[in-house]
């Protein structure tokens, strides 16, 4: 069957202000909202418009993470996902962790194409697609916004530092979402209903063979240093005194 | 053991990248590292010699290959690795091309990588930002395994020139794949500078309205030899280029001089400016939490005050 596999991860959502919690070994996460990390949202939207123009026949959503992840899946599901696939873990699970647990279940499912996000929000790492590629000895294709797919092949435009770059990949391959690649639908209501009959199968990273490494030790989080409060000036003549003084001008 | 740094230069066929020299600076923070430089190129001779010139750099290695034409991360990645044994830091940017290219590494060589470093402590801990530059994080490498890094460009100033380092051609034994093909670039040029380098920039958000606005954002940069940049809805509501893009999922800049015109400061633009020396903020609303950050704050209608801008700086 062809297949596309969608990475789902658990993050704390996007209009949250961050703290640092005062003994610095982490943020507060307590009571906060949590969403679909957005460039995942965008991953699925892709994998759905794929799967409704007739390239795909089945859409996956996979997450590695504890059990509380499972109202993200359940989103997932209601947006258009086929089934969910979950392997559970608590505590730290670095990028490289995440993707060698993809890549089991890339072996399981054999997908056309592997969509992620180009980064969580929270981590920001945008690691995991591109371990993934490499592991499973396949083509990457980041930072994408817009994937065209022909026979065996997809053609993807990307969004690099000089402008847009197209690549030729030959399927199977890894994709990671920019921002602009679609807009995500909205979820309605009888989706979300429909969505808790759909299958959600729970798995153990130990199940699946993977050790949970942690490589990088995290001594310690702290707020970032911050801004001096400027001063307003009343007009343009005066910004420009003022950035004169300042010797910018 | 005493640190031995390798950097992936980026290029574009011809010049180096301004982020390599940045990235030495970064391994340079670390006490007693020896440098190398290793550029990938289907011909590297000018690259390697102005790699060779930045200070801090003991070798430059040239691996030349006419698949290395373009850099495609699947293609560099195994030749990095096959290079990368002696070596106990393996760093690129933090730009698009390090960004894709340097967890294809990491995950070759079976080690973390650390994203975005901002600053080195020792040869073992690092210092980053996560949640949109929300907090820093401080990781410290377990094991004697290799650490691969991006370096974040905006916290580190480039290398100064002044070195004379050797420049050697390494042979490398790695099978290439061919299942990625590069198609084309398209970067619209421009004679204004460069974004990421510039020391002056100017920034416009929804507020504009058009792309035809956006002209006299072009206008005043003109005469400040500014760059241009954009918020995230300027871009997507086709206002200015993606490339333009200032922020989290953008670009992080430091420039001398940042100037948000018609930008309201969401904590995900406010990511790529961190750095920037003097931010000046120009907003209709004098609430715009844009001015939480501004060192100069001016309340007013920016299609008013942008034409005056460039009336009183000319003169
Ligand atoms: C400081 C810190 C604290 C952490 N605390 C916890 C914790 O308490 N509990 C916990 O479970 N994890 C924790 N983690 C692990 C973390 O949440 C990530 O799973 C891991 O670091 C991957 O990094 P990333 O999401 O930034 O990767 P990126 O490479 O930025 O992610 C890119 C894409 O990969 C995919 N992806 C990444 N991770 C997953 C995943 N887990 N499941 C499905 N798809 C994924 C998504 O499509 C995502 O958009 C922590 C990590 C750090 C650095
Ligand atoms: C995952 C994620 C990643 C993101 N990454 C980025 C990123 O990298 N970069 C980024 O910029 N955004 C990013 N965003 C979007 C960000 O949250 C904001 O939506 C965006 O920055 C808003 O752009 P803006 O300030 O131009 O528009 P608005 O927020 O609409 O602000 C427009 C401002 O213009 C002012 N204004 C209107 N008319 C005038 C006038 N005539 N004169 C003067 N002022 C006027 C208004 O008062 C207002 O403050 C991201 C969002 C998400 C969810």
């Amino acid at each position: 069957m062809k297949r596309i596999l969608v990475g789902i991860k658990r993050v704390v959502d996007y209009n949250v202000r961050i703290r640092v919690k005062p003994d610095g070994s982490g943020v507060i996460t307590d009571g906060v909202k949590m969403s679909i990390n957005p460039f995942d949202e965008i991953a699925l939207e892709e994998a759905l418009r794929i799967k409704e123009r007739g390239g795909a026949e089945e859409v996956v959503v996979v997450t590695i993470g504890p059990a509380d992840c499972q109202p993200q899946l359940r989103t997932a599901l209601a947006m258009g996902a086929d089934r969910a696939l979950h392997v559970q873990a608590d505590g730290v699970i670095e990028p490289l962790v995440a993707a060698k647990a993809i890549l089991k279940l890339v072996e399981r499912e054999q997908p056309l194409l592997v969509i992620l996000g180009k980064q969580a929000i929270d981590d920001d790492n945008s690691q995991t697609g591109q371990m993934l590629a490499a592991l499973w000895n396949r083509p990457q294709a980041t930072f994408a916004s817009k994937v065209e797919l022909a026979e065996g092949k997809a053609r993807v435009t990307r969004e690099v530092d000089a402008g847009l770059e197209t690549l030729e990949v030959d399927l199977p391959a890894v994709v990671t979402t920019d921002l602009r690649l679609n807009e995500p639908r909205y979820v309605k209501l009888p989706d979300i209903m429909k969505a808790k009959k759909k299958p959600l199968e729970t798995l153990t990273l130990s199940a699946i063979g993977v050790e949970q490494k942690q490589r990088l030790k995290l001594v310690k989080f702290e707020p970032p240093p911050q801004r001096q409060k400027g001063i307003r000036v009343k007009d343009a003549a005066e910004l420009v005194e003022a950035l004169r003084t300042k010797g910018l001008l | 053991m005493s640190s031995k740094v390798l950097i992936v230069a980026e290029h574009d066929g011809t010049k180096l990248n301004p982020s390599t020299a940045k990235c030495v600076t970064c391994a340079r923070g670390i006490t007693g590292a020896e440098i190398t430089v290793v550029v990938c190129a289907a011909d590297a001779s000018a690259i390697a010699s102005q790699a060779a010139q930045l200070a801090g750099v003991a070798k430059v290695l040239t691996v030349e290959n006419p698949a290395n034409a373009h850099l495609l991360a699947a293609v560099l990645a195994p030749q990095i690795v096959a290079l990368a044994g002696p070596f106990t830091h393996v760093f690129g940017p933090s730009t698009t091309f390090g960004k894709d290219l340097m967890p294809r590494i990491a995950a070759l060589l079976d080690t973390a990588q650390v994203s975005d470093v901002m600053a080195t402590q020792s040869p073992t801990r690092f210092c980053r930002p996560i949640y949109a530059g929300n907090a820093i994080l401080t990781v410290e490498f377990d094991g004697a395994a290799k650490i691969v890094a991006t370096v974040r460009t905006a916290s580190f100033e480039a290398a100064p020139n002044g070195g004379s380092a050797a420049i050697e051609k390494a042979s490398v034994d790695a099978a290439l794949p061919t299942h990625t093909r590069f198609v084309a670039v398209s970067a619209a040029k421009s004679d204004r500078p460069d974004l990421q380098t510039a020391s002056r920039v100017i920034s416009g958000g929804r507020a504009l309205g058009s792309a035809d606005a956006f002209k006299i954002l072009y206008s005043l940069a003109d005469k400040l030899g500014a760059a241009v940049g954009a918020s995230r809805a300027a871009v997507d509501a086709g206002f200015a280029p993606n490339e333009l893009q200032v922020g989290q999922t953008g670009k992080i800049i430091a420039p001398e001089l940042y100037m948000a015109i018609g930008i309201s400061g969401a904590i995900q633009h406010l990511t790529g400016i961190k750095d920037a020396r003097t931010i000046v903020a120009i907003n209709k609303d004098s609430e715009a939490p844009i001015f939480e950050v501004a060192d100069f704050g001016l309340v007013g209608d920016l299609f008013q005050i942008v034409p005056e801008l460039e009336r009183l700086i000319g003169a």
